[in-house]
């Protein structure tokens, strides 16, 4: 029984093992080795020690990309999550009752199906729509709705406002996921649950709070990670859609776009490995933070 | 009822109890339709606007409302994006890219993940976490390493060099997720097959795949979803002088949308933006149910 078992595991194992460790982790290897490096990207290099941590360090456009990804990894789950259980709520238990049963509004299928779709479209081509949606001039969707005597509104090339419309973008794509996610959620609590608290006199409200939200916590906390991922990795949204290259004024500067730019553009590929080392404990306490904050007591 | 008027909104809003009589509006169903419909709205609207927008002229775009039909219909913009602006041959590299990155990455991730998952062997469980650890990390933090390994590989704006790159960053959640799938599969029809004399290889083909299809068919979703819209690594993977030819879809379009942006020139723009959304329509249209299994299918297990 046990004859050619393990020529088989290593048969089965190596081609995946192999690939996964050249391009995965021997990438995430050199990442650090690189950071101790002044690689140009062609070439050879020399080891500078920390000359580029300490460079990041005062590096102002750094500071003002790591403080957008803050930003931004705090609001958009919040956002995107509040607006998504509204919707899965409305859609599960909105409607009126019938035969004891509460049911979805009217046509909450169709609701699912329209809400979802964004998810499908690739970040860059919702990005170039976008982009056209937020037109500064009167070829734009917005500027184009808006009445004639308004002077155009510049959105992406306003300072002010080009990184909350790229936060919009993104919310506008997610949120179709995580309302047909909470619906499958809501979906798993049983109608018992519901009546009995019904009959106790819940309102809405209360049910929500009391009921539906406990009850998907699990879920909430798989949405957080996903969309900590998604509020991370802005590079398609940024690349696309910022003008001046994460401009205006940096205004949309985020790290991804710092460490590409530093490595493709400004040929500072060992710069961009030292932001990349960054970002590696930056994950690392993302991840550790996550895991504390949202583990709960299972009685609780 | 009417001493208990205090209670009403309480009472109408209750969702289930049996003595309600059928169908009676309750307050919130009103203001639920507002908001979902507006939402519908705006999920809908740009996608529509798009859709008029490729059949007007670049003066109607400036001039014209946003919502108003297309004066004439000429399909004359979706011919230039097809020809003209290459949209055609961005396709059909995202299709060939796609294809083969996600059959391998199938084959592969299921090959590791059946070994890891059903059988004992020392370094399992360190190559089990080494491949979800994976999953912890954003792919563009190391694009510099990533970019110098292609390259030193030989393999910089190639298809060969696209594609193992997309299949090594797509095993950690294939791994991960169908590890998890193979084990939950029953263990009696494994051993029926082992005590029929099945070998290794056949039970894995003939035995195990048919039996994690449902898995498979998720997974498999997922993979060509997160790979057709797959933008950062090709922008890295395929640039320099050339390299158009190479481009896939995300690729073209963003470039095409530079490209309009310097002569304020859209409607090619939108016919192409056009020509990339509605195939994912049809698909969508068609597999509607087993796409949203399979994007949440992480999710929830």
């Amino acid at each position: 029984m046990r004859h050619g078992k393990y020529p088989f595991i290593i048969g089965f194992l190596v081609v995946p093992l192999a690939l996964y460790l050249v391009f995965v982790v021997g990438a995430y290897l050199q990442m650090f080795q690189l950071s101790f490096t002044d690689w140009s990207g062609f070439g050879s290099f020399n080891y500078v020690g920390f000359d580029n941590f300490a460079k990041l360090w005062d590096d102002p456009v750094f500071w003002i990309a790591l403080r957008h990804n803050v930003y931004i990894l705090i609001a958009m789950p919040i956002v995107t999550i509040a607006i998504a259980l509204f919707f899965a709520f409305l859609l599960n238990v909105g409607g009126k009752s019938k035969g004891g049963t509460t049911q979805g509004v009217w046509g909450s299928k169709v609701y699912r199906v329209v809400f979802f779709f964004p998810q499908l479209l690739a970040l860059a081509i919702v990005a170039v729509i976008f982009g056209r949606v937020f037109g500064s001039d009167r070829s734009g969707m917005l500027n184009g709705l808006f009445p004639d005597s308004w002077s155009p509104w510049l959105f992406l090339a306003d300072e002010r406002w080009a990184l909350i419309c790229i936060a919009i973008v993104l919310i506008w794509q997610q949120i179709g996921f995580y309302v047909v996610l909470f619906s499958a959620g809501m979906g798993s609590i049983g109608q018992d649950i519901y009546e009995a608290a019904a009959l106790d006199g819940a309102t809405k409200v209360t049910l929500f709070f009391r009921i539906t939200l406990p009850l998907l916590w699990d879920t909430l906390q798989v949405a957080w990670v996903y969309l900590g991922i998604a509020a991370f990795d802005l590079f398609a949204l940024v690349n696309i859609m910022s003008v001046n290259k994460g401009g205006p004024n940096n205004a949309t500067q985020v790290l991804s776009y710092q460490i590409y730019l530093n490595a493709f553009q400004n040929s500072q590929a060992g710069y961009a490995s030292a932001i990349g080392v960054v970002l590696f404990f930056l994950t690392l306490t993302f991840a550790a933070l996550t895991l504390r904050v949202t583990r709960r007591d299972a009685v609780a | 009822m009417t001493n208990l008027v205090t209670n009403a909104p309480a009472v109408a809003s209750r969702p289930a109890p049996a003595v309600r009589k059928t169908g009676k509006v309750n307050p919130l169903n009103g203001v639920a339709h507002i908001a979902l419909f507006l939402w519908a709205l705006a999920t809908a609207g740009p996608l529509i606007w798009v859709l008029l927008a490729s059949f007007k002229s670049n003066t109607e775009i400036f001039l014209g409302k946003p919502f108003a039909l297309p004066e004439h219909f000429s399909l004359k913009t979706y011919t230039d994006a097809w020809t003209e602006a290459h949209i055609g041959q961005y396709f059909i590299n995202s299709i060939i890219v796609v294809a083969i990155s996600t059959a391998g990455t199938m084959l592969l991730g299921s090959m590791a993940a059946y070994v890891l998952a059903r059988y004992r062997f020392p370094g399992n469980r360190a190559i089990y976490y080494l491949f979800v650890s994976g999953l912890a990390f954003p792919t563009f933090m190391a694009l510099a390493p990533i970019f110098g390994i292609v390259k030193s590989l030989g393999l910089l704006n190639t298809f060969t060099g696209l594609i193992l790159v997309y299949i090594a960053y797509s095993l950690s959640f294939t791994v991960f997720f169908l590890t998890a799938f193979f084990r939950t599969l029953p263990h009696e029809i494994d051993e029926a097959a082992l005590v029929d004399g099945a070998g290794h290889l056949r039970r894995f083909f003939q035995v195990m795949m048919p039996m994690a299809k449902s898995g498979l068919i998720s997974i498999t979703i997922f993979n060509i979803v997160g790979q057709w819209n797959q933008y950062l690594l090709p922008v890295v993977i395929m640039q320099g002088a050339g390299s158009d030819s190479n481009w896939v879809l995300t690729q073209g379009i963003a470039n095409i949308s530079v490209q309009a942006g310097y002569h304020a020139e859209w409607s090619t723009l939108f016919a192409a933006l056009t020509l990339s959304i509605i195939p994912m329509i049809i698909v969508y249209a068609i597999f509607q149910r087993q796409i949203q299994a399979g994007l949440t299918a992480g999710a929830v297990k």
